[in-house]
């Protein structure tokens, strides 16, 4: 595994806030990683460092190898997409996609090939002549993206690119972005405050919180897996329960979680813990009408029940006083159709209890 | 569908654009006559005596021979005069303007506030209060009085159009733009050559029209900062009409009109298009 991009212990001050908190990140050849948090969390800040638009106020910036943190922008193999495409206005499309080969003073016959091979590469063919005030929102977004991987960076860096765009086109372009990232093998940090977007589009994710990361690791491991309640909660939906560890076994644990309800969990326990915090997820919880076979099966009240399309959301109360939310599939014939007010019988398996830490 | 302006609206309406119609009849009646008259045949500039390019043929005679070195003429000196300065005003507004917009622009401290107000205060100002105040100026200074000072005064009220253009136009501006230039290997140098100079053009172009035309045809500031060698042509033709009103001076003037306005709807011709490109990018 080559690595590309790391971050040695990075901090940047503003005068007042710390953008960036000590971050550690190595980032590897080739792959699609997204910075994935709330606004202002500082994940401009971390791709401006890597550009090299901000320098660290501590901490080292290393391209392959190189220490670059003191290097301009200008003199690294590293290309941005801009959130707002950044499009020079009184150039043509096919100027725009030219300028980088330009400025690195690449020839004539070798350029055109190169920006016609672009072009090709995001369908604008035949609007090298227009102008980006005759291009509509996901074209100009297209050329952006020419514009920067012509130069074929060693690591693209995207802020927020689809931000601007609509539902429907954002997914197209999600989709293309991904595979335009596998053809080239271009290495692609990407920028998101949207966790769909983060999930379906990355190879790992780095969810970060206050100039910190908080937890780095594929779509599957950061949700099955959160490690935080920042996690749990920033990416889907999560019950954060307070539990107390009662027993502990080879691979299992028995822990108590308020109004006396007993759990059984296969997740390591957190060495020497006592008291523990626990994240459900809300589709996890599995509703029936009978008890079925094992262990983890409690019986609750239906207290609320809240239609969202393709699912229902219901709030359930145990028998101890337990608030805990569900989801289940909205089907015209359901397995067990539920209503509020109904008796039902919720299982947890093992494997969906997952201990984690308060940030 | 049928108008349903209440009557009083109307009256009200009728009322305005007649007000209107009877101030531009008064503004351009003047120029038209005046224009006019430069075709009249009579040397009494005031009595039609037919049509006549006679006074163009003089002027443009006149110009050959100066230029010829054949017979040296007071007006087309001053002519000469006035687009020497014109153009000197003009370069140096456009350095000073831009410099000047891009760094208010820039670098916003509190004390560049207060400069950017003072900037304007050579525009505002009655002119006959800068001549005097220039004056003392350069006679405080031991200058002497020529080109250089004429050049210099024109410049403290001209540079002031072309910094607020370029002011505007950078208001518009993506802040993004010049990183994504040196994202792309542009040093800071070239960024500002490739990307920010073509995308103030427009203003610093339209902004140098301004300056042209202003420094072409001011008189009373040029009145006091002038030389014995720096006569410019409003102050020629200044001279000439107290002397008498002569058929040549429309003639000049209706040249001169007519540049000014070309020049003018260049100016706001490129607003439109600064404008127009300003839009998201
Ligand atoms: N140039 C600056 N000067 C001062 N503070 C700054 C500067 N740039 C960023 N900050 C601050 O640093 C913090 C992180 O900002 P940053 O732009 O990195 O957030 P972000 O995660 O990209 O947010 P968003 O999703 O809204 O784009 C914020 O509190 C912001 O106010
Ligand atoms: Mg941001």
């Amino acid at each position: 595994m080559d690595v590309m991009v790391e971050l040695k212990r990075v901090t940047k001050r503003f005068s007042g806030t710390t953008a960036v908190n000590e971050v550690d990140l190595t980032i590897r050849a080739g792959e699609f990683i997204t910075l994935l948090g709330p606004s202002g969390c500082g994940k401009t800040t971390l791709l401006r460092m890597i550009s090299g638009f901000e320098t660290p106020s501590e901490g080292t910036v290393l391209l392959e190898g190189k220490d670059v943190t003191y290097e301009p922008p200008y003199r690294r193999d590293v290309n941005q997409v801009f959130q707002s495409y950044a499009l020079f206005p009184h150039m043509t499309v096919q100027e725009n996609i030219a300028f980088g080969l330009k400025m690195k003073k690449v020839g004539r016959a070798e350029m055109d090939e190169r920006v016609r091979s672009a072009i090709a590469m995001v369908s604008l063919a035949g609007m090298e002549a227009r102008k980006p005030t005759q291009l509509s929102g996901g074209q100009r977004q297209r050329v952006a993206l020419a514009r920067a991987i012509v130069c074929r960076p060693k690591v693209l860096l995207l802020d927020e690119p689809l931000s601007a765009l609509d539902a429907k086109l954002r997914h197209s372009m999600q989709v293309e972005l991904k595979q335009l990232q596998k053809k080239l093998g271009i290495t692609f940090v990407f920028v998101t405050h949207d966790q769909e977007e983060a999930l379906t589009m990355s190879d790992r994710i780095a969810v970060i919180n206050k100039g910190k990361i908080e937890q780095l690791g594929d779509a599957d491991a950061i949700y099955h897996r959160p490690k935080t309640t920042f996690v749990a909660n920033f990416i889907g939906q999560a019950n954060i329960l307070h539990a107390s560890v009662v027993a502990r076994e080879a691979r299992q644990a028995r822990v108590e979680l308020e109004g006396g309800l007993t759990l059984t969990t296969s997740e390591e326990l957190p060495e020497g813990a006592e008291r523990v915090l626990v994240s459900i997820r809300p589709e996890k919880v599995w509703i029936e009408k009978e008890r079925g076979e094992g262990d983890n099966w409690f019986e609750a009240t239906i207290e609320d029940e809240l239609f969202q399309g393709p699912t229902d959301q219901l709030r359930l109360k145990t028998d101890g006083g337990l608030t805990l939310s569900a989801l289940v599939a909205n089907e015209s014939s359901r397995r067990t159709p539920v209503h509020a007010g109904d008796r039902v019988w919720c299982h947890l398996h093992h494997d969906d209890i997952v201990f984690v830490h308060e940030d | 569908m049928r108008s349903r302006t209440p009557s009083g609206m109307r009256l009200v309406n009728l009322l305005l654009s007649g007000w209107t119609g009877l101030v531009f009849l008064f503004l351009y009646l003047p120029i038209v006559l005046l224009v006019v008259y430069s075709f009249n045949a009579s040397r009494l500039a005031i009595v039609w005596e037919g049509f006549t390019f006679r006074w163009y043929e003089q002027l443009w005679h006149e110009f050959t021979a100066h230029l010829a070195d054949e017979r040296r003429s007071a007006l087309i000196e001053s002519m000469g005069n006035s687009v020497i300065i014109a153009a000197a005003t003009t370069g140096l507004s456009v350095l000073l303007g831009t410099a000047g917009g891009w760094l208010l622009h820039r670098y916003r401290f509190p004390a560049l506030r207060t400069i950017s107000t003072l900037i304007f205060i050579p525009m505002i100002i009655p002119e006959i209060i800068m001549g005097i105040s220039l004056l003392i100026f350069f006679k405080t200074v031991e200058m002497e009085l020529g080109f250089a000072t004429v050049i210099i005064s024109h410049v403290t009220f001209c540079f002031p159009f072309v910094l607020v253009a370029v002011q505007a136009r950078l208001a518009g501006l993506d802040p993004s733009l010049e990183e994504a230039a040196m994202d792309l290997g542009a040093t800071p140098l070239k960024a500002f050559w490739h990307v920010m100079v073509p995308y103030l053009l427009p203003a610093i172009i339209s902004g140098a029209l301004m300056s042209f035309t202003l420094s072409m045809d001011e008189l009373i500031v040029t009145y006091f900062t002038r030389g014995p060698k720096s006569e410019t042509l409003p102050i020629k033709v200044y001279g000439m009409a107290k002397v008498g009103l002569n058929p040549l001076l429309n003639t000049i003037s209706t040249v001169f009109i007519v540049g000014t306005a070309m020049l003018v709807i260049c100016a706001e011709l490129l607003k439109g298009t600064a404008r127009r490109s300003r839009e998201p990018g």
